[in-house]
């Protein structure tokens, strides 16, 4: 079984008073990542079917087409790990 | 009027796609693109003439230590300095600000004095002053801001007391593009007994800069936002300040002479003359040449043919956001007082998502508060989206921008 680090490239902390994070996929398997995402979280609203609203065990995040989501409502990186690896692995 | 198409020939980066579309850079209050001429500059000194500077006698160095020299000349005339002692080469706007903290607020500054900064400075030009005045002892005061993003000038002049011995501010917010009228400035410091520093990082790539003009005392502004390269920046000083002030670092180059006395067990020390005496170690030569380049580049084009395009762009964008119901522009929207850059907000969406749906299009704007957060405050906004122009930039980019706005906002 693979780890968390295998599918996003990096994880950043905005700049802001919002605190959001945004994960970025690795590029390669960005397409694989987003199809997982879409078979797993439930679908809220989509947006010019370049962004979907979503929600996973009750955490809401926007994931994008170009193959990066943010996160709103989660505290730590470690949190956004937990979460994309709950999706993902 | 320069001509952009002509110009966007000189930047490679500019071809790229990204997500498919060929990239939008709005992003040049951060950090600018480098044209080829700056690119084989860089790419000549490695090739050709790659030394360190100084103390050799071989010809390498003496062309390395000669094409380092002019770079300071190059930009003393760039910013009418009076020739290249009073220009000293630092990493950055931030560096040079700092050397002024260091090495002339650490040794001027007692407490009871107060230095005056603005709340629309970067953070840059505020963290600083902040660090030293927790161990030197002096006030920091802070000169307001209007609600429309402008300086308020009363305020600065109701700050400034007989214990007022430095002023800090930026000519051009990095966040609203505000131009602030740093002549009148310094005339008030200066009636005051009191220095000023100007953080040139935003004004310096767009407007003509004339510091004898300006009558200002430091001027701080990065190589990488006016077409140079990262690492490289100025501290322009005027000669009689810098000739007072103490070392900020030690190490080579800054030292005429190092004695050591046998009896004292001491060295004694000269320091070398300006601007040597304040670039400590081996320098960033091929930064100074690239810079050089981005400079010649400028004056090519010519500054006031710069300052009047971005303008134009200027105008057209916010004429076009004004269009957008859902949008919201931050700041002023007079653009005969403010540079290229447009602070704005989209009903609904934090900046980073606005910010991150304009990258699925290939469009680079910046999120985030810009390290200018009591600015924000002051606006009260969580962060703000910001988009900045510069030379290579067209309208038919703004319109493009502005169509994949209208979109987001009506998704």
């Amino acid at each position: 079984m693979g780890t968390i680090d295998d599918y996003v490239a990096r994880i950043e902390e905005t700049c802001g008073e919002e605190k959001d994070f945004i994960a970025t996929f690795k590029y390669e398997k960005k397409d694989e990542i987003i199809k997982r995402i879409l078979e797993k979280a439930k679908k809220e609203k989509s947006m010019s079917s370049m962004i979907f609203e979503l929600t996973f065990k009750g955490v809401s995040f926007r994931l994008y087409v170009t193959g990066k989501v943010i996160f709103r409502n989660l505290k730590t990186k470690k949190d956004v790990q937990n979460i994309l690896a709950d999706i993902l692995l | 009027m320069l001509d952009p198409l002509l110009i966007r020939q000189d930047f490679p980066i500019l071809k790229r796609k990204i997500n498919n579309h060929v990239i939008i850079y709005f992003d040049n209050a951060a950090t600018s693109q480098k044209p080829r001429q700056v690119i084989e500059a860089i790419k000549d000194f490695y090739e050709n003439h790659n030394a360190n500077i100084h103390r050799a006698v071989h010809t390498l160095s003496q062309e390395a230590s000669e094409l380092y020299e002019q770079a300071h000349e190059e930009i003393a005339r760039f910013i009418n300095a009076n020739g290249m002692e009073e220009i000293i080469f630092v990493r950055g706007t931030t560096e040079a600000v700092n050397l002024v903290a260091y090495s002339w607020g650490c040794h001027s500054l007692k407490k009871g004095d107060e230095i005056l900064v603005t709340l629309m400075e970067h953070h840059s030009n505020l963290v600083p002053w902040e660090i030293l005045a927790r161990t030197c002892g002096y006030s920091v005061k802070y000169a307001e801001v209007n609600h429309d993003g402008t300086l308020n000038y009363e305020s600065l002049e109701q700050e400034i007391t007989h214990r007022t011995k430095f002023i800090c501010l930026s000519h051009v917010s990095n966040v609203t593009g505000v131009i602030n009228d740093v002549k009148r400035v310094a005339k008030l410091a200066h009636e005051h007994g009191a220095l000023i520093l100007v953080d040139g990082a935003q004004s310096v790539p767009h407007l003509p800069i004339n510091v004898k003009n300006l009558d200002i005392d430091f001027l701080a502004f990065s190589g990488h936002k006016m077409l140079g390269p990262t690492g490289i920046g100025v501290l322009y000083g005027k000669k009689h300040i810098l000739e007072e002030m103490k070392p900020f670092q030690g190490g080579g180059e800054m030292i005429k002479e190092v004695s050591f006395n046998p009896k004292k067990r001491r060295c004694s020390i000269t320091w070398n003359s300006l601007p040597w005496k304040f670039e400590a170690g081996t320098p960033h030569i091929s930064g100074g040449v690239g810079l050089m380049e981005a400079a010649r580049y400028l004056k090519r084009i010519g500054i006031e043919s710069v300052q009047a395009y971005e303008e134009k762009l200027t105008k057209h964008a916010i004429q076009r956001l004004k269009e957008l119901q859902k949008v919201t522009i931050y700041g002023p929207k007079d653009t005969s007082a403010k540079c290229g850059i447009i602070p704005f907000g989209v009903e609904g969406l934090s900046s980073h998502d606005v910010a991150l749906f304009l990258d699925s299009y290939g469009i680079m704007i910046r999120s985030g508060f810009h390290c200018a957060q009591p600015l924000h405050q002051m606006f009260r906004i969580r962060s703000s989206a910001r988009a900045s122009f510069y030379i290579y930039n067209t309208i038919k980019e703004i319109d493009r921008f502005v169509d994949v706005l209208e979109e987001l906002g009506n998704a």
